[in-house]
């Protein structure tokens, strides 16, 4: 498929040579669009729905999610943040991190329908952290996953109910997402990884 | 951060305030049905307590414990005739027992740096004579920031109010601190935190209670508490001993208590938003009277809950993830 | 040439019995004065000139070498009997010896304590047997140490080993009436008290100088003033009753200052400073390692600029080690724990020069009337601290030092005392000490030992 070349494709985000735009800022409000509307429908409506943000931009997206829904079916569900760092399995490969904001709706989450939503879906370790760390919130009904972007290479049995955009890419690449609400701008980029 | 905690004031502004962020996301999983989490599971929290001291020893063990850290409590006595040999051996024995961290309190001043250079682990002050004791420095700071949004005069917090205070240091609080500073460990390490975090701190005391020199450290200096209350967003009452009377340091209880003490008449001097604090364990009546300890403004049980989660900060900070080199 | 052979040609070739004999030094600066020869004959020196010969003397080039006459420590802790674990007579003259000393009084804090004759004689035959350097015993100032009782002064004057200086160091003589009872007595047989000037009550359990470093370390401060009150007691005291008075370990400005008054009125008083407290600080505890842990403390930089001052013009006549050996698990401790002192002997002549002589304060002939004539005369010391120059007929007592070398950095592992805790580990210092002798006899050649 598309081995990189610098130079080469549409220059946008960080201005940095090399970056190949995959999604237009248009392409993912659509993406958003239409996975608010699948979870209505696999939902019944959005009944019992909570939306719970991956930080740190899966929360941005979770916010708008609920937008939506609350756009099209008249309710906006309870939307919130679900920080996962204390959970990771690759802790001690790294200095310790700075934890992020969890913050659970009012409501909880026992018996509902947790939907999480992240940026990226990559090796699925985030989101096992995701669901752990779920656990010691409550009990939900189900859970499910909405990404803007499946990038492929799973190395755990995880998968996603809402995908924005499947891209397919080899380990080599990078893909970076930016949003308005914390990089100034909406772009998906791909790109070589660094030595 | 280095790989020990042994001096507050060898935590940038940054640093602390990084402890102080993850404190709050911590207290906010305390109120989860599950409060354990599994980010320290498999390392070991050795307590290595040389002083009595059950109120600290069970705040750090609850907060290893709800990071899913096995915790050896180890209380040996060591006697100054010993020698303090029990000191090197104890952490050559610490050592074979492969302890991640060692929580050290100990009666002699710098007695967790040299612990530090016996143990290959992390060494966390818990006190070590009248030197320093930086988590309890830190469990202030973190109720100060908790209980006071703006610094000098805006309304304390409600209750309940979640308040983002991510980033945000203690620039501007006026925070006097008045008692034994002579001998205190918890006024040295508050002195140099608070001062870092950004706070304007006086000590008050009588002059045999105040540090030889204390002119060059980071604080006011003053004798007069009276002058200093209605200036004061935080009063933080230190403990002091009836044995230091024996040694000249004050004539008598009664005179202490009356140009000392926080009675409920001074109380009414100050702000209205201000908080009153105290490390414990209190002499009620001495230098903090019962109906202060038990009034509103007192944070004094919330300074106890706070401790478990600064520390619970800590541990992660220090554990959680590679090993630091320094 | 014949007959010039190195010195290590000749401590290789010859045994330690003969280390004695006919001996001609070639080429050395007494005192760091003019070039001369030494020629040491029957355990005196014969006489000093240049181009001298003596056919049969063993000949040492001694090209750009100081020739000063041994060195004399008033204050040393040689520990036995009781604490043969951090030093004996033996590993104690034998480190002295390779510090150019040829004269160490041998302080009293021993287990028992040297407060009778039986025990300052032991010390004494002690060094005799050695034979690297003479011993002379301090005898205590009262029974124990304990500052209450007495010592029998008299008989230990009397012993074999002709005490004269008596001192409870380690303690002061806090009770100012026995203080001035054993002034007095001891005028009756030209001996001295050394005071160690510590006030106990402002002092207990104090851990470093009173300062800014001990109240950010949190440790108990010694106050300068508990030093300083006591010299003026002192003072006041033998000029009342006409006596000697020496101080030991002098650590403030302000006890100079008050040596300085007090010798202006002509009293007969006298003080030594260590090597340490002339070059180091009290900033240096803040890693809270106990081998900066001595008593009196390391002070400010303003109190070693006033020791070295009061060095340099005489107010304090003498240097002395105070070289306090100790076992490695009484400093591998806690700071409070842990206890006070530090090694001297082999590193104070290097420390003088780092810190008098090449900072300017102090010539090479200052040296020797500060850590030799003067310590000399007044422990009333004989055969020793006699100036090299006077030539024909003094003991043969002198020690050869390269001033150029190094600088090199101290190593207590190759050090010949039984403990490590010197404060100078891994600092450099200038200069060697290659040879010394006592009557006549090389202790030291080539900078080792002859035995």
């Amino acid at each position: 498929m598309c081995a990189m070349r610098p130079g080469t494709g549409h220059e946008q985000g960080a201005g940095s040579p090399g970056w190949k735009a995959v999604l237009t800022p248009e392409e993912i409000r659509r993406a958003l669009s239409r996975i608010a509307h699948e979870i209505l429908e696999r939902t019944h409506g959005g009944e019992g729905v909570v939306l719970l943000g991956i930080p740190t931009r899966g929360v941005p997206l979770a916010r708008r999610l609920a937008v939506r829904i609350g756009e099209f079916e008249g309710t906006t569900p309870p939307c919130g943040s679900l920080d996962v760092t204390m959970h990771r399995d690759d802790l001690r490969l790294r200095p310790a991190r700075a934890l992020q904001r969890t913050e659970v709706p009012p409501d909880g989450v026992d018996g509902k329908t947790v939907v999480l939503v992240d940026d990226v879906l990559f090796s699925g370790r985030t989101i096992r952290a995701a669901l752990d760390a779920l656990n010691d919130l409550g009990r939900p009904r189900a859970v499910q996953l909405a990404v803007l972007v499946d990038r492929g290479h799973r190395e755990l049995p995880i998968r996603a109910d809402y995908v924005g955009k499947n891209l397919p890419t080899s380990h080599r690449e990078v893909v970076r997402v930016h949003l308005e609400e914390t990089d100034g701008e909406d772009s998906v980029l791909l790109g070589e990884r660094d030595l | 951060m280095s790989r020990h905690l042994i001096s507050a004031g060898d935590l940038s502004r940054d640093e602390a305030v990084l402890i102080l962020d993850t404190s709050a996301e911590l207290a906010s999983a305390a109120g989860r049905p599950i409060r354990k989490l599994p980010t320290l599971r498999g390392l070991t929290v050795v307590n290595l307590f040389f002083e009595d001291s059950t109120r600290t020893r069970t705040s750090f063990e609850a907060a290893a414990k709800r990071l899913s850290a096995d915790v050896i409590n180890f209380s040996a006595r060591g006697s100054s005739v010993a020698k303090g040999e029990s000191l090197k051996d104890t952490a050559l024995t610490l050592e074979a027992m492969g302890a991640d961290a060692v929580v050290v309190r100990h009666g002699a001043s710098g007695a967790a740096h040299r612990l530090a250079e016996w143990v290959t682990g992390s060494v966390i002050n818990a006190g070590d004579g009248t030197h320093e004791h930086p988590t309890q420095a830190l469990l202030d700071a973190f109720t100060i920031r908790q209980r006071l949004t703006v610094p000098g005069g805006a309304s304390a917090a409600e209750p309940g109010q979640v308040l983002d205070q991510r980033g945000a240091g203690l620039d501007g609080v006026r925070v006097t601190i008045v008692g034994d500073v002579l001998h205190s460990r918890v006024a040295r390490s508050n002195v140099l935190l608070l001062s870092t975090l950004g706070a304007e701190v006086t000590v008050v005391a009588p002059p045999t209670l105040m540090p030889y020199a204390v002119d060059t450290w980071p604080c006011k200096v003053s004798y007069d508490f009276d002058a200093e209350l209605p200036k004061s967003d935080v009063v933080m009452m230190l403990r002091v001993q009836q044995e230091r009377m024996s040694a000249a340091y004050f004539p008598s209880v009664r005179e202490y208590r009356r140009r000392y003490g926080l009675d409920a008449g001074r109380m009414a001097l100050l702000p209205g938003h201000a908080i009153v604090m105290h490390p414990g364990p209190m002499n009620r009546g001495v230098e903090i009277a019962a109906e202060v300890a038990d009034s509103p403004r007192s944070t004094i049980v919330a300074q106890v809950s706070n401790g478990v989660i600064v520390r619970m900060a800590v541990l992660y900070l220090l554990l959680g993830g590679a090993a630091a080199t320094a | 040439m014949n007959g010039e052979r190195t010195m290590s040609e000749i401590s290789g070739e010859i045994s330690s019995e003969t280390m004695g004999g006919e001996w001609l030094i070639r080429g050395a600066r007494i005192a760091g004065g003019p070039v001369t020869d030494i020629h040491i004959a029957g355990g005196l020196i014969a006489r000093t000139g240049t181009d001298l010969s003596a056919p049969g003397a063993r000949v040492i080039d001694a090209a750009g070498l100081i020739a000063l006459p041994g060195l004399v420590d008033l204050h040393t802790h040689l520990r036995e009997p009781g604490r043969e674990d951090a030093e004996t007579v033996e590993t104690g003259t034998r480190a002295a010896a390779l510090g150019g000393y040829t004269a160490v009084h041998a302080m009293a804090n021993t287990e028992p304590v040297a407060d009778t004759a039986g025990v300052v004689e032991q010390v004494w035959r002690l060094g005799q047997q050695a034979g690297l350097c003479d011993v002379r015993p301090v005898g205590a100032v009262t029974v124990g140490q304990q500052g209450k009782q007495l010592a029998e002064l008299g008989a230990m004057a009397d012993s074999a080993a002709r005490v004269r200086v008596f001192s409870d160091d380690g303690n002061c003589v806090a009770d100012p009436l026995l203080m001035r009872r054993a002034l007095e007595y001891v005028k009756a047989f030209d001996g001295l008290i050394a005071q160690h000037a510590q006030e106990p009550r402002l002092t207990e359990g104090a851990q470093l100088n009173e300062g800014e470093v001990a109240s950010k370390l949190g440790l108990a401060g010694w106050p300068a003033a508990a030093e300083e009150a006591i010299i003026a007691r002192d003072c006041l005291l033998a000029a009342h009753v006409g006596s000697r008075l020496h101080v030991c370990h002098v650590s403030t400005a302000g006890s100079v200052e008050i040596l300085r008054w007090a010798k202006s009125k002509g009293w007969q008083v006298t003080a030594e400073v260590t090597p340490h407290h002339l070059l180091l600080t009290d900033d240096l505890a803040t890693g809270y390692d106990p081998v900066f842990k001595v008593n009196p403390p390391l002070r400010t930089q303003a109190d070693v600029a006033a020791l070295r001052a009061a060095l340099a013009d005489g107010t304090i006549d003498c240097v002395a080690t105070d070289h306090a050996p100790h076992p490695v698990e009484a400093k591998e401790t806690e700071w409070a724990a842990a206890a006070n002192g530090m090694t001297g002997l082999e590193t104070a002549l290097r420390v003088v020069q780092l810190a008098m002589v090449d900072s300017g304060l102090l010539d090479w002939a200052g040296v020797a009337d500060r850590m030799s004539v003067r310590p000399a005369a007044i422990g009333r010391v004989p055969d020793h601290g006699q100036p090299l120059q006077a030539g024909g007929g003094a003991p043969a007592n002198l020690v050869l030092y390269d001033p150029a070398a190094g600088p090199e950095a101290v190593d207590p592992a190759t050090h010949a005392s039984k403990s490590r805790n010197s404060p100078f580990a891994g600092m450099a210092l200038p200069g060697k000490v290659h040879a010394t002798f006592l009557r006549g006899t090389a202790t030291v050649l080539d900078g080792k030992v002859t035995r």
